[in-house]
C-alpha cells in the first residue's frame, strides 16, 4: 500500500516539474504583441506591403541596451517621389512606437541609423510612408541575450 | 547636454548628399528604473529632434524610451548653400538644447 502511494506521489511530482517549461514559453508568446493594429492605425486601414524597405538589424544582440539599427528605403527622393516618414515599431518593448523619422525632398537618401533598446528577443518592424500615399514595410527578428530590462537598476 | 556632430564629407559640393551623424549626451531615462529606496525614476527622454539647414527644417525625429541612452542618429541631406546646420532637441522635462555645425559648400 505504502509503495503504491509513494509511486503515485513521485509520478505527480514529475508531472509538476514538466509544467514550468511550457509555462515559460507561454509567457514569452503572450509578451509578443501583434503589430497589425498599430500598422492599421498608422495607415488608416490601408494595407502595408512588404518591400522597398530594408531593415538592418543584427540577428543576435549581446546587449539589448544599444543595438545598431539601420533602415533604408528605395526612393529617388525627388520632389514628386520621396519618403515622407519612417516608423519603427517593436512588438515587445513597453513602448511599441520606437521612433518616427520625417524626411522630405531635401533628404537626398532615405536612410536612417540609430541605436535602439530592445526589451528581449522580438521582431522589429519598419514602416515607410511614401509621398504617393503607399505604405511599405520590412521586419527583422532579433535574439537579445541581455534584455534592456524593465526593472534594471 | 552636449552633442557631437559629424558631417561626411565635411566640405561638400553643391548638390552632393551629405551624411550627418549626431551623438547627443542624454540618459534617456525610461521611467521603468527604480532608485535605491524603491521609488520609480521618472521618464525623461528626448522626445523630439529637429535639424534645420539655414533655418529650414530638413529632418525631424520623434524618439521614445526605445532609443538607447546617448542617442545616436545618422541621416542625410542635400548640400545646397553654405551656412549652418542647427540640430535641436527637447526632452520630456522641457529642457531644450541645440548644437550647430558650419557647412561649407563649394560649387
Amino acid at each position: 500500500m505504502k509503495r503504491l502511494q509513494r509511486r503515485g506521489f513521485l509520478a505527480g511530482l514529475a508531472g509538476m516539474i514538466a509544467l514550468p517549461a511550457t509555462w515559460s514559453t507561454g509567457v514569452v508568446a503572450q509578451q509578443l504583441r501583434s503589430v497589425e493594429p498599430l500598422l492599421l492605425a498608422l495607415t488608416n486601414g490601408v494595407p502595408v506591403r512588404k518591400g522597398r524597405v530594408t531593415l538592418d538589424l543584427p540577428q543576435l544582440a549581446d546587449n539589448g541596451n544599444a543595438v545598431l539599427l539601420k533602415v533604408s528605403v528605395e526612393s529617388p527622393m525627388s520632389a514628386t517621389h520621396h519618403v515622407k516618414s519612417i516608423h519603427l515599431i517593436s512588438n515587445r518593448n513597453p513602448v511599441a512606437e520606437m521612433a518616427n523619422f520625417y524626411l522630405g525632398p531635401r533628404t537626398g537618401r532615405a536612410q536612417i541609423a540609430t541605436r535602439v533598446r530592445l526589451a528581449g528577443s522580438q521582431t522589429v518592424t519598419a514602416v515607410a510612408v511614401l509621398s504617393d500615399g503607399s505604405f511599405w514595410m520590412d521586419s527583422a527578428p532579433i535574439v537579445v541575450t541581455l534584455s534592456s530590462c524593465l526593472d534594471e537598476s | 547636454m552636449t552633442a557631437r556632430i559629424q558631417l561626411i564629407p565635411p566640405r561638400p559640393k553643391r548638390g552632393e548628399i551629405i551624411e550627418i551623424r549626431v551623438l547627443i549626451q542624454h540618459n534617456m531615462e525610461t521611467g521603468y528604473r527604480t532608485d535605491a529606496v524603491g521609488g520609480v525614476i521618472p521618464r525623461n527622454c528626448i522626445n523630439v529632434f529637429s535639424c534645420r539647414y539655414n533655418g529650414a527644417e530638413v529632418f525631424r525625429a520623434e524618439l521614445s524610451p526605445g532609443i538607447s541612452a546617448n542617442p545616436f542618429l545618422q541621416f542625410y541631406t542635400v548640400a545646397e548653400t553654405s551656412g549652418e546646420l542647427e540640430l535641436s532637441w527637447m526632452d520630456d522635462q522641457g529642457r531644450q538644447d541645440s548644437e550647430r555645425a558650419r557647412i561649407v559648400v563649394s560649387e
